[in-house]
């Protein structure tokens, strides 16, 4: 389907247009507020302590999170495509609970879980601190972004098939050699796709880790955290600037992947 | 090393696609596996690689039971329909992987790695990778690649059929000649019969999951064990409970008691070779195949009313024996609609 020129141009400039008000604007808007008052004045409202430090949990969470995710979406996905057994519809149907469940959810139950009078409650008596403290927030963050790296990975294992895995065999590779040297190098765009939304994803997290994270400053408050209590105080500057902060972490995630790939394909 | 099948069995939910199959292969023998799709030469050919478990019957290699040997153990060459190339390594990483798995020492590596690339008549591509080959280029580095392990026995699964006709005659005659030097034990599945014939020292035609035949191509094509054969390693006419080759038909413009009336409904000039389809009095069509000399002699026109003898028709239904050529009398007529020439290709 073509369509005349008229038409196609029109659909173009729509989704151009829709794209720009929903999206580029608002975005656009943050960062020229941000620096409206000049560079300096930006700098100074993310370097203060409370800033860096929320900062620094961001990143930790990001760091926490990846390997974990990273290593069980590709083990759930090589489990998904290449076994054929009754739990594969098991994790095909609970993979998807972060993304059918509201965050604050999420929150909740794990706050009912490790709270007062929760099933795991034991483990904050004998004096491991789950909630209000970083162990909750991992869980939190753990939990709203483990479908990311399957759902990028499945696609790329059924797509390459099972010719070159069995081809390995043949020339003498156990399983082990064979999931290093030829599965996973053939998936890596969409292990490394599924990490980028990820990181996304931790790094923007909001409702579960606010209401497991008790938002202390300077202790379990993440950048995402930050922002809100500066908006909610009226301090403008610090929340913007600690929004563009946020959007520069994730888009140097998206360009990191894309510099490696343009290098490994040229 | 010689190989045997024993009374395979395996079964794909509804699907029968190996029922009772034993074949043996002489050591150093070049075999094709032929058949139709889905008549489970594909699956015999990877439960020989261990890709594919039986569900019954047993694998010998050399005289030894490998039906329970994983893939990785067997040292079998496995050659790909779609190469099943390693997108990303080079020519030379493909070739050299079996190698780095045994743990050869590099410099090892690369003069055996360089030695097949020659042999494959791919040097100077070592650098490359895959995506960057033609077809005919990537299966020559995949067969490289089976071969740098020294297997005993070599296995290709329909290892031409991606390619264009051209770079496919090539390759098959290459294929002859890299047998001929290096005596590895050979089998390879193929659909075409033409393919099979002209590389194939054996040739076992199956077909539902059964060995209909084994044999030299010479076997196959004058003795076939049965309608099945008979119309799959070459072109048929069938006549009622006869088939003729379209090459055994003879024409002849006055007739005698042996001669069936025909009429002349299409000629066809394929260079050397014509083929000139007839209708017989009852309707049964029927397609003769004559040299161009032999048409200008007759200078068959269409609609012509000739009479067509059938020499050698065969018959498998009667008493003959099957590879028994049957009598050269008119084969006893049926309605048309069971006498069409056979498509093998």
């Amino acid at each position: 389907m073509t369509g005349s020129t008229a038409s196609r141009w029109g659909l173009r400039t729509a989704a151009i247009a829709y794209l720009s008000a929903l999206l580029l604007v608002p975005v656009g808007m943050i960062f020229y507020k941000t620096f409206e008052h000049g560079f300096s004045t930006a700098w100074d409202a993310i370097t203060t302590p409370n800033a860096i430090h929320a900062i620094e949990l961001t990143l930790l969470m990001v760091a926490i999170a990846i390997p974990l995710n990273t290593v069980f979406g590709t083990v759930c996905a090589v489990l998904l495509v290449r076994h054929r057994w009754w739990g594969n519809r098991f994790i095909d149907a609970v993979i998807n609970l972060p993304f059918a469940i509201s965050p604050v959810v999420i929150g909740l139950s794990l706050f009912l879980l490790y709270g007062v009078g929760g099933w795991f409650a034991g483990i904050s008596e004998a004096g491991f601190k789950i909630l209000f403290a970083i162990p909750g927030m991992v869980l939190a963050s753990v939990f709203v972004s483990v479908p990311f790296v399957v759902r990028e990975t499945v696609p790329v294992l059924q797509e390459i098939g099972t010719d070159q895995e069995q081809a390995a065999q043949t020339l003498g590779a156990n399983s082990r050699q064979t999931f290093w040297r030829i599965t996973l190098p053939a998936i890596r765009w969409g292990v490394a796709y599924g990490v980028v939304l990820t990181t996304a994803r931790v790094l923007g997290e909001f409702g579960a880790v606010s209401i497991v994270s008790g938002q202390i400053s300077r202790q379990t408050e993440t950048l995402p955290i930050f922002v809100a209590k500066q908006f909610e105080n009226y301090n403008q500057t610090g929340a913007y600037a600690g929004a563009v902060v946020l959007a520069l972490l994730a888009l140097t995630a998206l360009l990191a992947m894309n510099l490696f790939k343009g290098k490994e394909v040229a | 090393m010689g190989i045997s099948v024993e009374g395979a069995f395996k079964r794909f939910g509804d699907f029968q696609a190996l029922d009772d199959v034993s074949i043996d292969v002489p050591d150093g023998s070049l075999t094709a596996l032929l058949g139709p799709s889905g008549s489970g030469k594909s699956t015999l050919l990877r439960a020989l690689a261990g890709l594919e478990a039986l569900d019954a019957g047993r694998v010998m290699i050399d005289g030894e039971d490998v039906s329970k040997k994983p893939a990785q153990k067997r040292e079998v060459g496995f050659v790909f329909q779609h190469y099943a190339a390693f997108k990303h390594m080079t020519v030379f990483g493909n070739v050299g992987f079996g190698l780095k798995i045994r743990k050869w020492r590099k410099p090892e590596i690369a003069t055996r790695v360089h030695e097949l690339l020659r042999l494959v008549q791919l040097d100077g591509l070592a650098d490359r990778y895959p995506s960057q080959l033609s077809g005919g280029q990537r299966q020559r580095m995949a067969l490289a690649r089976a071969l740098a392990v020294e297997p005993q026995v070599l296995l290709l699964d329909e290892p031409f059929g991606a390619l264009d006709a051209r770079v496919r005659k090539d390759l098959r005659a290459w294929l002859r000649n890299l047998h001929d030097e290096m005596h590895v034990t050979t089998i390879f599945v193929t659909h075409d019969q033409e393919e099979a014939m002209d590389v194939a020292e054996q040739l076992v035609v199956m077909n539902e999951g059964r060995v209909e035949q084994t044999g030299s191509a010479e076997d196959l094509y004058e003795h076939p064990a049965n309608e099945f054969v008979m119309s799959f390693v070459g072109e048929v006419n069938r006549l009622g409970d006869s088939y003729v080759r379209p090459h055994d038909i003879e024409i002849v413009l006055d007739p005698d008691e042996r001669t069936e009336e025909a009429m002349v409904q299409r000629i066809a000039a394929l260079g050397f070779e014509v083929r000139a389809e007839f209708t017989l009095g009852d309707g049964t069509e029927i397609w003769a195949q004559l040299t161009r000399s032999e048409l200008q002699r007759l200078e068959l026109r269409v609609s012509q009313i000739v009479y067509l003898r059938p020499g050698q028709a065969t018959n498998f239904s009667g008493d003959s024996p099957p590879g028994d050529r049957g009598a050269s009398t008119p084969p006893a007529r049926q309605g048309g609609d069971d006498a069409e020439a056979s498509a093998a290709a």
